[in-house]
């Protein structure tokens, strides 16, 4: 695999204004990661982990420091700009899934592809295809209040993945599921990592999920106190 | 897209959608029903005037003055040749004014005393009752507001006093021979209506008459003597000018139910957009743009007021339309207080009451669908996603 740069900071700080004060969220943060990684960023609460997942995913903006994803420079790019970023080229997997419950499984899987403006045919190929990645085929005409948890995160992952996105994002995928669930959704990721070319991102402090990692990054009080690159990840 | 995925997110939240759309359609019937109302009023004044007074115009003496009661004693004259030939031609009927009193048990009244032609068709009066009563020395008819304040039924006999042309006092007889039902008070309150030539002979005023009103069909001639024509147009004139006086009224009666429905759309909305702050969010981090999320809630708002016009015209437009048919009968007369008021009263729908109803209520739908999710995606994304309400 290529080593291209797809998330470059360098000397990351990010404030948040709490009363008459601020609260330093991330310090002097620096982290590169490479095409196909499969890294966590793990830690407490508080330590700083889903804002830098937000930043990287351009939700939200570094106080100071530079931040380049997909070699676009985050703190000089529009709002429209990100969107677009974000659109064609990262997924997202949220805690509580954040799917549309009106819609069915199709319809939230199908919902990147209409943003992207795709053709109705392709759409169905790809839509088909990335529910069957997840395993829920059978459940394609269902709503999210038909689900289980473990369904939802998995209808989360296919929509996440279903533009074969550049990078996926995931803040806490596997903390509102039992072990069985995580363990299935890891499974499903690792497998997409080692099947597409997507890098993915976890920010997690769920120790069920820490053996599938390649790369585990520790945060603490918004700092990084250690990068670790692991040699033999359950999924390989 | 948009229209795409704003169809989906209408059809697919049928609770939320019926609840926006039913709350909206309430909007547009109650404005169009009440304004339909106001407006139903007012014409049926205009109207009412017109059948029963003034039909095509009038061809006045000189000297008469209907708001003057003082003019009555000189306002007379024999008809003007031009216009005797309408009446003869039974396209014109004449009426003798003049003052009264008359004595219903002991009382004193001062009426206006008004002679006209019995087998008149121009007006809506039911004055062929005061035909072929010749055991009668004045048939008199009077309306149902009339019989009440003076106690009065069919058939009861009063004392008649007047003045003649000669100056002299005279009294006879009259009696009740019928008691009109009439939305007009200006016929009813304070009036006695008798034949036109029993009038004339009481008053000896042999082929004399205050005013001639002239039938719908017909319009002004040429010579008409010193008699003045008065179209319709001006004797309808004091209740244009109410009517134009009360335009500023009608309009705040209009925009405070614009208001309510506001009141009541904007809370549906809002309270409907702000809990979706969490598909917002998603929607955001999934690459939609703020202007694209606000118009796709802006465009659902748009859809909503669509489906409520459809919807006001399934499940109103009946209602609407019946009430339009038959009328809406009022619980009191209000004649007996001197207005123009229907008894039973009939909503009026113009088109540009209904185009400016649903041209405003969907601007406002529009409005109310902007604002809050406008508010919503300036909001910091991160903020949007964990559902925090907007401030």
């Amino acid at each position: 695999m290529e080593n291209k740069n797809v998330i470059s900071i360098k000397n990351l700080v990010k404030r948040f204004p709490v009363g008459g004060d601020y609260f330093t969220a991330l310090q002097q943060v620096n982290l590169e990661l490479s095409e196909g990684e499969f890294i966590g960023l793990v830690g407490p609460s508080g330590s700083g982990k889903t804002t830098l997942l937000n930043i990287i995913g351009g939700l939200d903006s570094a106080t100071d420091g530079s931040v380049s994803v997909l070699r676009n420079s985050m703190e000089n790019t529009s709002h429209n700009k990100r969107a677009e970023i974000r659109r064609k080229h990262m997924g997202f997997i949220f805690q509580s899934y954040n799917l549309l419950p009106v819609y069915t499984v199709y319809e939230n899987v199908e919902l990147p592809l209409i943003l992207n403006n795709l053709e109705k045919t392709e759409r169905k190929r790809k839509v088909t295809r990335a529910v069957e990645w997840v395993g829920l085929t059978d459940k394609i005409n269902s709503k999210p209040a038909d689900m289980s948890g473990g369904e939802c995160q998995r209808t989360a992952i296919a929509r996440a993945i279903v533009h074969e996105p550049a990078l996926l994002l995931a803040d806490e995928p596997t903390a509102n599921l039992d072990a069985e669930n995580s363990h299935n959704i890891m499974k499903i990721l690792s497998k997409l990592n080692s099947e597409i070319s997507t890098s993915f991102v976890f920010a997690t402090h769920d120790e069920k999920i820490m053996g599938y990692l390649k790369r585990i990054i520790h945060l603490e009080d918004g700092k990084i106190i250690n990068d670790e690159k692991i040699s033999k990840p359950k999924s390989s | 897209m948009l229209f795409n995925i704003a169809i989906k997110n209408l059809f697919g939240a049928k609770l939320r959608t019926s609840l926006n759309v039913f709350v909206t359609s309430i909007s547009f019937f109650l404005v169009i029903f009440v304004s339909g109302m106001y407006d139903g009023m007012r014409e049926h004044a205009k109207n009412i005037t017109i059948e029963t007074e003034v039909a095509g115009g009038t061809y006045w003496h000189p000297e008469y003055d209907s708001m003057d009661p003082r003019t009555f004693e000189d306002s007379h004259s024999i008809i003007p040749s031009h216009i005797k030939k309408l009446i003869d031609q039974k396209s014109a009927f004449g009426v003798l004014v003049s003052q009264a009193s008359i004595y219903p048990n002991g009382r004193i009244m001062p009426v206006i005393m008004k002679g006209i032609t019995p087998d008149q068709n121009i007006v809506n009066m039911p004055t062929s009752v005061l035909d072929k009563h010749n055991d009668i020395s004045i048939p008199v008819l009077i309306g149902s507001g009339m019989a009440e304040n003076a106690n009065l039924k069919v058939g009861d006999t009063f004392t008649i006093r007047w003045l003649d042309a000669d100056r002299t006092y005279d009294a006879d007889e009259g009696t009740v021979v019928h008691i009109m039902e009439t939305e007009n008070f200006k016929l009813d309150l304070g009036h006695i209506w008798i034949p036109l030539s029993k009038a004339q002979s009481m008053l000896a005023m042999k082929d004399q008459a205050t005013y001639v009103t002239y039938s719908k069909d017909l319009t002004k001639i040429k010579d008409s003597g010193n008699w003045i024509h008065h179209d319709v147009d001006y004797m309808i004139r004091d209740m244009e000018a109410l009517i134009k006086a009360d335009e500023p009224g009608a309009q705040v009666m209009y925009s405070i139910l614009l208001a309510l429905a506001a009141m009541g759309i904007f809370n549906a909305q809002v309270l409907s957009i702000f809990r979706r702050g969490k598909e917002i969010g998603t929607l955001m981090a999934l690459g939609m743009t703020r202007s694209r999320v606000v118009g796709l809630f802006t465009l659902e708002g748009g859809l909503n007021a669509f489906l409520a016009g459809i919807i006001t015209l399934i499940l109103f437009g009946p209602i609407l339309l019946y009430f339009g048919t038959n009328g809406i009968p009022l619980p009191m007369d209000y004649t007996e207080m001197g207005l123009l008021v229907a008894k039973r009263l009939v909503p009026i729908y113009s088109i540009s009451l209904i185009i400016s109803t649903t041209v405003l209520i969907s601007i406002i739908v529009l409005v109310v669908s902007y604002i809050p999710s406008r508010r919503i995606t300036k909001m910091k994304p991160t903020d949007a996603l964990r559902g925090r309400a907007a401030t």
